[in-house]
This record gives C-alpha cells, sequence and structure tokens, in this order.
C-alpha cells in the first residue's frame, strides 16, 4: 500500500517535468512557424511594395497636328522622306501648346524629353499606316519618358533619385494638374518584348520564352521520367548494375544546375551544333535537371501503390505488363503528377544552366518557336535588375510577382491533383 | 517430367541448406516426437488427382521454408490447410500458382502436377496457369474500379467475352454464384472500395470465378471478416465445392472442419498429417496434430 502510494507520488512529480518539456517542445514548433511564416510575409510584402508601381504606367496625352513642314515630309509612303523626317518637331509643337513660353532651343529639348524616345516612332508607324492623316491633327497617348515616370511615381521615396531640371519638375506638376500626364494599367508589360526604355519594355517575351521552354521540357522529361521509373520499380532485376543506376540518379539530383549548363554548352552546342539562346537546348537542359526528380517521385508513388493490387490482379491472370499498365500506373499517377509538377516548377525559377547557353541575351522580339531566340522570366528578372535605369528597379519585381504567380499556381494545381485523383484510393 | 533450371539449380544448393534447418519439433517446445521428414501421416494420396505434388520444397534464399512435402489434392475437393503462424502454409498454397514467381529469392523444388502438367516447367505461361487456378486473398483487395469493373476485368484480359453481352452474361454470373447480385445489380458502376469488407471479399471471389478456373486457391479468406460476413463466404465456399477444386488456408479449425473434405496439417514447413477432416478432429493419428487441435500450442 505504501509502495503503491509512494509510486504515485513519484509519477506526479515527474508529471510536471514531462509537461514543461511537452510545452517546450510545441513553444519550439510555433517558433519554428512563425519564422518561416514571417520571412515569407516579408518577401511578399517587398516585393509587392516594390513591384506594385510596375503594373503602372505613366502616359502623356497630346493632340499632336502632324504638320508636314515641321516634320520636312510630304509624302509618308516614301521610306527615304521617313528616314529622313523629324518625328519629335510635333510632340514638341504640342507640348508649347501647354507652355507657349517654352520656345528656346534648350527649352525645346527639356520639354521634349518629358515623352520617352519611343514618341517620335508612334507618330512614325501612325503616319505610315495611314499616309492620309498628314496635316490633320490626331489625339497621341505617349509613354512618358523614365525620369517623368519616376518623377509622377516615386517623387518621396528617397530610394529614387528625381532627375529633372526644376523647369521641367514645374512643367510635369502642371501637366499632371491638366491631366495631360496621367496613370493607368501598364498592358506594355504584358504585351510587348524586352526593350531599352523600362517604359516599353514587356515580359511577353520572357513568358512565351519560359512556356516553350517549359513544353519541352515537359515533353522530354514527363514520359522518360515516367518510363524509368516504371522499368526500374517493377522490370528492372535487382542486382549491382542496378543499384548503381540508382545512387547515380539520386547523385544527379544533387548536381548543381549550373554544370548542366556547362553540358547544355559543351555538347549540344558545341556537340551537335544547336543554336544558342533558343527555348529548344533550354528545355533539354532544363529536362536532364528535371529527370531526377521526377523518376525519384514517381518511384516512391510506385512503391506506395499497395502490393495486395498487384497480386489481386496477377492472381487473375493478368500478365506483368498489364499489372502495370492497367493498376500499378493508374494508381501511381497523383503522385507522379505531383511530383512532375514540383520539377517542372523548379525548372521554370532556374537561371543559372540558361544564362551559359546563351538565353541571357537581349531580345527584343517575341520568339514565334522552338528555335527562336528567347529568355525566360528569371533571366528577365535578372537582366532587369542589373539594368541601371530606375525604371527597371520596379520592373524587376513586377516581373518576380508573375513568375511567384505561375509557380503558386502550379504548386497550387500540383496540390489540387493529388486531391483530386486519390480519392479514388 | 523434367524439372526446369530454376528447380536444378535449387537442387544443387538444398544439399547445402538442409544441413543447417534445425530439428523443428524443439523449437514448438512441444514433447512429441520429432517429425520426420517426408513421412506424412494419414491419407496424403487421392485416386486421379488435380494436383499431384511430389517432394516440393520451398527455398527463400538459404531458408527451406517448405521441407519435402507429397500431397495429392482431388478433383471437386476442398481441402484446408492448417498450422501454427508460420508453417508454411500459405507459401505451399502459393506455389500452386505460382504466385511465389515474383518473389526474387524464392526457389521451388519438386514436382508440381496439375492434371499430369508440370507446372513450374520452364516453358509453361504463368498467365495460362493463373487463369486455371484463380486465387482469393486475406484482405478483400478490390481494384478501385467500379464493381462490374472488378468482375470483369480477368474475361477482358483473357478475351473471354466477344460482345458486351457476353461480358455482362459473365459478370452477372460470377456475382449470383458469389452471392452478391442482389446486392449489387443496382450499384455495379459504383466503386468496390465502398463495399462492405465481407461484401468485397465475395467481389473478390466473384472475380476469381469470372475466370473461370478449375482451382480455386483461398489464403484465410475470412480473417479479416466478421462471424456474418464468414458464414456467407463459407456457404459459398460449400456451394462451389460442386464445379472447382478448392484449397484454403485457415486458422479457424471450426471454419475447417465445416467447410472441408480433407484437412492437411502443417509443421514448421513439414506436412504432418493430412486426413478425412472428421477423422483429424476427432481421431489425429501424429501428437503434434493433436496437440495443436486441442489448443497446447499455436
Amino acid at each position: 500500500m505504501t509502495d503503491q502510494r509512494s509510486q504515485a507520488e513519484i509519477v506526479r512529480r515527474s508529471l510536471k517535468k514531462r509537461y514543461r518539456k511537452e510545452r517546450r517542445f510545441r513553444a519550439y514548433g510555433i517558433v519554428a512557424i512563425f519564422i518561416a511564416l514571417a520571412s515569407l510575409f516579408i518577401l511578399f510584402a517587398d516585393i509587392i511594395a516594390k513591384g506594385h508601381s510596375g503594373f503602372i504606367k505613366t502616359t502623356i496625352t497630346l493632340n499632336v497636328t502632324l504638320d508636314s513642314e515641321q516634320m520636312y515630309l510630304d509624302d509618308p509612303t516614301d521610306s527615304d522622306q521617313v528616314s529622313m523626317a523629324d518625328f519629335n518637331a510635333p510632340i514638341i509643337a504640342a507640348l508649347q501648346q501647354h507652355f507657349p513660353d517654352a520656345d528656346s532651343a534648350g527649352q525645346k529639348r527639356e520639354l521634349n524629353r518629358l515623352v520617352g524616345s519611343y514618341g517620335s516612332n508612334d507618330i512614325k508607324d501612325r503616319l505610315s499606316a495611314n499616309p492620309e492623316l498628314l496635316n490633320t491633327t490626331e489625339t497621341f497617348e505617349f509613354q512618358a519618358s523614365d525620369q517623368v515616370s519616376v518623377y509622377v511615381k516615386h517623387a518621396d521615396n528617397p530610394r529614387y533619385s528625381v532627375r529633372l531640371s526644376e523647369q521641367q519638375q514645374a512643367w510635369v506638376d502642371e501637366l499632371v494638374e491638366k491631366d495631360v500626364i496621367g496613370t493607368g494599367f501598364n498592358d506594355i508589360l504584358f504585351g510587348r518584348g524586352d526593350s531599352r526604355n523600362p517604359g516599353n519594355a514587356g515580359l511577353l517575351g520572357a513568358v512565351v520564352g519560359s512556356l516553350l521552354t517549359m513544353l519541352v521540357t515537359l515533353a522530354l522529361s514527363f514520359p522518360m521520367g515516367i518510363a524509368a521509373a516504371v522499368y526500374l520499380e517493377e522490370f528492372a532485376p535487382q542486382n549491382k548494375i542496378t543499384d548503381f543506376i540508382e545512387v547515380n540518379i539520386n547523385n544527379l539530383a544533387a548536381v548543381p544546375s549550373i554544370i548542366f549548363g556547362l553540358l547544355g554548352l559543351a555538347v549540344f552546342i558545341g556537340l551537335f551544333g544547336m543554336p544558342r539562346s533558343v527555348p529548344l537546348v533550354g528545355g533539354i537542359v532544363l529536362s536532364l535537371m528535371t529527370l531526377p526528380t521526377i523518376i525519384i517521385s514517381s518511384r516512391a508513388a510506385i512503391k506506395s501503390v499497395p502490393p495486395s493490387i498487384r497480386e489481386a490482379a496477377e492472381g487473375v491472370g493478368a500478365s506483368k505488363m498489364q499489372v502495370v499498365l492497367h493498376h500499378v500506373v493508374p494508381l501511381a499517377m497523383p503522385g507522379m503528377l505531383t511530383g512532375s509538377i514540383i520539377g517542372m516548377a523548379q525548372a521554370l525559377g532556374e537561371t543559372a544552366p540558361l544564362l551559359l547557353i546563351g538565353m541571357v541575351a537581349f531580345i527584343v522580339d517575341v520568339p514565334g518557336g522552338f528555335f527562336d531566340s528567347a529568355t525566360v522570366l528569371p533571366v528577365q528578372v535578372y537582366l532587369w535588375a542589373s539594368s541601371s535605369e530606375q525604371g527597371f528597379i520596379e520592373l524587376a519585381s513586377a516581373a518576380i510577382m508573375v513568375l511567384l504567380t505561375f509557380m503558386i499556381s502550379m504548386n497550387a494545381l500540383a496540390i489540387w491533383l493529388r486531391k483530386r485523383l486519390e480519392r479514388r484510393w | 517430367m523434367n524439372a526446369n533450371e530454376t528447380i536444378a539449380s535449387a537442387a544443387e544448393r538444398s544439399d547445402h541448406t538442409v544441413t543447417s534447418v534445425k530439428d523443428s519439433a524443439e523449437d514448438t517446445g512441444a514433447q512429441s516426437a520429432p517429425v520426420e521428414e517426408g513421412k506424412t501421416v494419414g491419407k496424403p494420396h487421392a485416386d486421379n488427382p488435380k494436383f499431384k505434388l511430389r517432394n516440393v520444397e520451398v527455398f527463400y534464399g538459404q531458408d527451406r521454408a517448405i521441407k519435402d512435402i507429397s500431397l495429392d489434392i482431388g478433383r471437386n475437393e476442398v481441402i484446408s490447410f492448417i498450422g501454427p503462424s508460420g508453417c508454411g502454409k500459405s507459401t505451399f498454397l502459393r506455389c500452386l500458382n505460382r504466385m511465389n514467381d515474383s518473389i526474387d529469392i524464392c526457389r521451388v523444388k519438386g514436382q508440381l502436377l496439375l492434371d499430369d502438367e508440370d507446372i513450374y516447367y520452364s516453358k509453361k505461361d504463368v498467365v495460362e496457369l493463373r487463369a486455371r487456378v484463380g486465387m482469393v486473398f486475406q484482405k478483400p483487395n478490390p481494384f478501385p474500379k467500379s464493381i462490374y469493373d472488378n468482375v470483369a476485368y480477368g474475361p477482358r484480359i483473357h478475351g473471354l467475352a466477344n460482345r458486351k453481352a457476353e461480358l455482362d452474361e459473365i459478370v452477372e454470373n460470377s456475382l449470383r454464384k458469389a452471392g452478391l447480385w442482389n446486392e449489387a445489380k443496382d450499384r455495379l458502376d459504383s466503386i468496390a472500395t465502398g463495399l462492405s469488407g465481407g461484401q468485397q471479399q465475395r467481389l473478390c471471389i466473384a472475380r476469381a470465378i469470372a475466370v473461370n478456373p478449375e482451382v480455386i486457391l483461398m489464403d484465410e479468406p475470412c480473417s479479416a471478416l466478421d462471424p456474418i460476413a464468414t458464414a456467407r463466404v463459407e456457404e459459398l465456399i460449400a456451394e462451389m465445392s460442386e464445379s472447382y477444386t478448392i484449397v484454403i488456408v485457415t486458422h479457424s479449425m471450426q471454419q475447417a472442419a465445416r467447410v472441408s473434405n480433407r484437412t492437411a496439417y502443417f509443421h514448421l514447413g513439414h506436412l504432418v498429417e493430412v486426413n478425412e477432416t472428421t477423422k483429424v478432429f476427432t481421431s489425429p493419428e501424429h501428437e503434434l496434430t493433436e496437440s495443436y487441435i486441442t489448443g497446447r500450442f499455436g
């Protein structure tokens, strides 16, 4: 009796300590989750704070009189004349209507700098398309120059320096007041390729480049990865050779991605003479990188198919092939798809190997096929982040937001597919 | 019949293995005479048997799991295998449709004849064998497909039905024979894993029957079922014995007593005794059998 009571006492005393330990352990977990969430939150907040203005463009809307004398242009269909013509003159004239006092050569030059450098191209393009507009007055929505854009959007932000003269600042303030300078959704970002001028730079080229590259990667790595996984898991004999292969696939998954880039440069471009900077080569290199991920996750998915299902199929006389194709692969498919999508998401965010195969080039045109020079989203971020114009700072962050949106949707798709397909288990 | 290469290579190794096998009776702690290898008391033989099994030995790597068993399984007979866990009854059962093939380290030696044809002959196709010798497993294992597809799977892969109507007929007959038709006829398209455990097991029996096998092997078919579902499956076995040869492994001696014509008692890889079921349970000839059925061990 006394023994039992003292034992209960010992247990009771140890209880306190045990509960304390448990509480401490839980606290560790909560702290870890908090840190993870906080860093994620800081990352997103920073990117959104920097990047949201990248989705806004600054425009200057002017009524421009396309005066043939000012432009030294009589016939907009004559290419010789067009190449010699001065398309800036009507822009300056249109601005002078707002500021009649500014008529010295220096002031004219300053006025002209308010409009982005592609303003004259807008006039030229519209005139070449519609020659009958000569000597009429048309409304144009020009991109404001980088400096004006920075001044309008970030005048109070110490991270940006204003590079407008006092005179120009006064003009811009007045034009903003008159609603001549306005802001709108940056459709150029999603409608055009890269440019040296931040106001005209778009992501479309990079998005299409990424898409083409991912298509190549998917087409190569998904069937190859699944075939390799099915063979290794279901058909390959268990011996030293398969062990060796298995170890090497795991090693491959740990190889730094830049080495795949070197391989692509040496083998596909150097040896096979494939063109540089093209999505085809990028896709092949990325699929080499993605393959081990897909193989490893597919093998895990195949392993997780219950042996009872195999036995059931074998029991009614299904051949090995039928067991695999009718039962194992369909049941392992959710896991295989999840692994593949996560592998693809990794590939989508990969930069280093693509730098080496030349996908870092400055490419203005939107690629039209697998053999056109192209760049991809993460490389575009890299290019813009290292550009000197201030306008690219916000564009880089905006591009990161687009990239992250793609990634998050891919991961969400993976989760959805897994939930959806696994329900029938 | 010539043994195939696998068997030959196993035979080469067998000398080496035999010496490493411990005497079995000591391990169990039973105070009976040790089992003599290859000696089976009772009536292991039958006239014109379906399965004629001679000197069967099974190795898992170096371990000899089945030690020199000879047994005949008669036509349209229900024979049950009983014995303590790990005695080799399931292993032996799985030799009868070569389900052990998928285990790399498993080797089978001896003569296993189905209708006088060696089933381990190297050119023998396991697919054909398994179409003739169906199997029902311990845990109900329906495919995660519809009830219809579960039953239709076997006939489909073997090409037993040319038209949809024929297949429908096979499915209906199989489900009727398995006593599941009334419960399942309105939900043939619903998923099989939604059935209760007992229904799932009857579905697995229907799936096995659908291929129209000659022999059905059952590996503890009722161990995961409640008593009512067990009773239904046992009724089913009694009905099926008219048209099929049934080999059933069971842990329940009552079940063996209820369903089988003959009972075989396995002990540590030996086949100790085979006899008419009533005889085994009322007057066993071997001491080990008696110890087991009276519950002294196992």
